[in-house]
């Protein structure tokens, strides 16, 4: 019965739209006003975005400025209205989010810079505590076309050129550094220049500037993994001479994930960043979002206040010195 | 001359003669019909632009194709390595477990409990177990390599499956065929060898022609052992650039290898059946 009336029901449709592929083939130019409406309003859709998001962009700076009602919490186009959808990784690594034996995971904990940051960013903005909600998004959601159902997504995404083609960044929260992990038995001890690594076998994740800073500024080729779990794997069994990650990863990478699979792990060195291409983080933004100049003004608040280098001195910065490598 | 059915059949082949052209109409007609109204609603939909932009972009075919192309060079050639041995092991699997006698239970007994076992393990774990594992017991002499481990381990999981499709054709030849063998002084394994397996395997190429199609895609799960083969390389192109045009680059690619494969399977099958309905006649 009930598939019967589906069919049916597809057969109008279908019926419908030939029609309609029929009136839009035989429109001569002078009745396309109406029976074109389809595309006029595809193309008008589709231009939308893009238009008011180029001047929003280039304005950030300026709007820190603007009057406080446009980004105040009842103006924001937020996704659920009266609370800030924060989305982030699955599951949140310290030292960026839930640090503590008890708050693994727990990016409501406030712990971590990430996690800290949130709270600060989202108290500066208006909202309460309550009102901020974390979801958890894979890499690839985040950046698939189409709406987001949250604010914006904060799990340590560099700010690249290229990536600013399909989503918008906000203004940099952390800049860092590329940093050696290896084992004790390493062949690549002791190195000191960028040409004592032109013959190492060097992993990193995918999708970091990580495994970019091997490529290019190494300039060999890495091997990839899903994530720094089975990169830290291939380096245990033998695969790899060293891992590269960002300098704070590489803390918690020797202080917690390398002797839990039984292993002892070593900061070999960090790498000058080079000036003119800085890896920083910024939050990701669905493109166009009219969110970004509120965050930014936000972000820019907290930074003079000087926030953002005391939850790096509470969460990121570790004792010790640590040979840099430059080019 | 060998005689083909159509002339065995000429009324038969008349009528369908007449029924192919207006068929060949119909099927045309409706072709167009559904492709366009479907080409027609993805294209005039309001996000095609965006969509087109993140998937079909020409700039990002042309920048990812030749990252995709080496990678995938890696990918054929693991392909070729692991099926060549998963072709012999697989067979031999097979034929011990069709072997008769209770003298040879124990060697059965092994072969029936790695089918059972393997099949029912993730391939992904068994990679994992086998490309991490193994080399991190730091044993001597036993090879380090990713890529090692991680086609021996495609070779370990597949000649399992492989195995199953061998003695499904074991089983499909006839009783009889064994028992002549053997009453001509054949062997048991003679007459496997000579009589049993020859047939067995004509009928089941087509089942190891799908298992092909499927050993070419899977041999791609060996990039998380760190193996920059194609579809890693694509994945790669999509972390930094977020476009996934690559993927559409990979897809092509497989493509070219397993619809070609497809192709000729079916072409197999219809000229095998075609020669066995000759030959009953």
């Amino acid at each position: 019965m009930t598939t019967t009336k589906a069919w049916r029901r597809v057969l109008v449709v279908l019926a419908a739209l030939a029609l309609l592929a029929g009136a839009c083939g035989g429109s001569t130019d002078d009745t396309s006003q109406t029976t074109s409406a389809p595309t006029t309003t595809a193309a008008e859709t589709t231009a939308a975005p893009e238009t008011t998001a180029a001047p929003e962009t280039t304005a950030a700076p300026e709007t820190t400025a603007a009057p406080v009602d446009a980004c105040a919490v009842e103006n924001l186009a937020l996704v659920n209205p009266g609370q800030l959808t924060v989305a982030t990784g699955e599951p949140v690594f310290p030292p960026w989010m839930g640090v503590g034996d008890d708050y693994f995971d727990v990016p409501e904990s406030k712990t971590g810079y990430e996690g800290a940051l949130v709270y600060a960013l989202a108290e500066e903005m208006g909202f309460t505590d309550d009102q901020v909600v974390f979801v958890r998004t894979g890499f690839d959601e985040a950046i698939a076309p189409g709406p987001k159902d949250w604010d914006f997504n904060i799990q340590q995404y560099s700010i690249t050129d290229q990536r600013k083609e399909a989503v918008d960044f906000s203004d940099p929260y952390y800049t860092t550094r590329q940093a050696l992990v290896v084992l004790p038995d390493s062949p690549v001890i002791g190195a000191t220049s960028l040409a004592d690594l032109t013959d190492a076998k060097l992993g990193a994740a995918i999708g970091t500037t990580s495994f970019d800073f091997i490529e290019e500024v190494i300039g060999v080729q890495a091997s990839v993994y899903d994530d720094n779990v089975n990169a830290i794997s291939a380096l245990i069994a033998g695969q790899l001479d060293g891992i590269v990650v960002d300098l704070p990863t590489a803390y918690y990478m020797t202080a917690v994930q390398i002797p839990e699979q039984g292993a002892e792990g070593i900061i070999v060195a960090q790498f000058a960043a080079s000036a003119q291409n800085p890896d920083e983080y910024g939050m990701l933004f669905a493109k166009g979002s009219e969110l970004v100049p509120c965050v930014n003004a936000a972000l820019a608040t907290l930074k003079g206040q000087g926030l953002l280098d005391q939850l790096d001195a509470e969460w990121l910065a570790q004792g010790g010195e640590i040979v840099t490598i430059s080019e | 001359m060998r005689r083909g059915p159509q002339q065995l059949w000429p009324r038969r082949t008349k009528r369908r003669r007449e029924e192919g052209s207006r068929g060949a109409l119909i099927a045309a007609g409706s072709t167009i019909i559904v492709f366009g109204l479907i080409l027609w609603v993805v294209l005039t939909s309001a996000a095609w632009p965006e969509v087109q932009r993140q998937f079909f972009s020409w700039k990002h075919f042309k920048e990812s194709f030749p990252k995709v192309l080496g990678g995938f060079w890696l990918d054929i050639q693991m392909f070729i390595i692991a099926e060549i041995l998963i072709l012999t092991f697989s067979l031999v699997l097979a034929m011990i477990r069709s072997l008769r006698g209770p003298a040879f239970f124990p060697l059965r007994a092994i072969v029936i409990t790695y089918i059972d076992l393997i099949r029912g393990i993730p391939i992904l774990l068994l990679i994992l177990l086998m490309g991490f594992g193994i080399p991190a017991l730091q044993l001597q002499g036993v090879p380090k390599s990713e890529m090692f481990w991680g086609v021996t381990a495609l070779v370990i999981s597949y000649s399992a499956y492989t195995a199953e499709v061998y003695r499904a054709g074991i089983d499909s030849v006839h009783e009889s065929q064994r028992m002549s063998a053997r009453s001509l002084g054949l062997t048991q394994t003679q007459a496997l060898r000579y009589v049993i397996v020859p047939q067995a395997i004509r009928n089941v190429i087509p089942a190891l022609l799908n298992g092909f199609v499927s050993l070419q895609k899977d041999v791609a799960l060996v990039f998380v052992l760190g193996v920059r083969e194609g579809l890693r390389e694509a994945e790669i192109y999509k972390a930094g650039t977020f476009n996934y045009t690559s993927y559409v680059v990979a897809a092509m690619l497989f493509l070219a290898i397993s619809v070609p494969v497809a192709r000729f399977t079916d072409w197999y099958t219809e000229r095998d059946r075609r020669r066995r309905q000759v030959m009953s006649t």
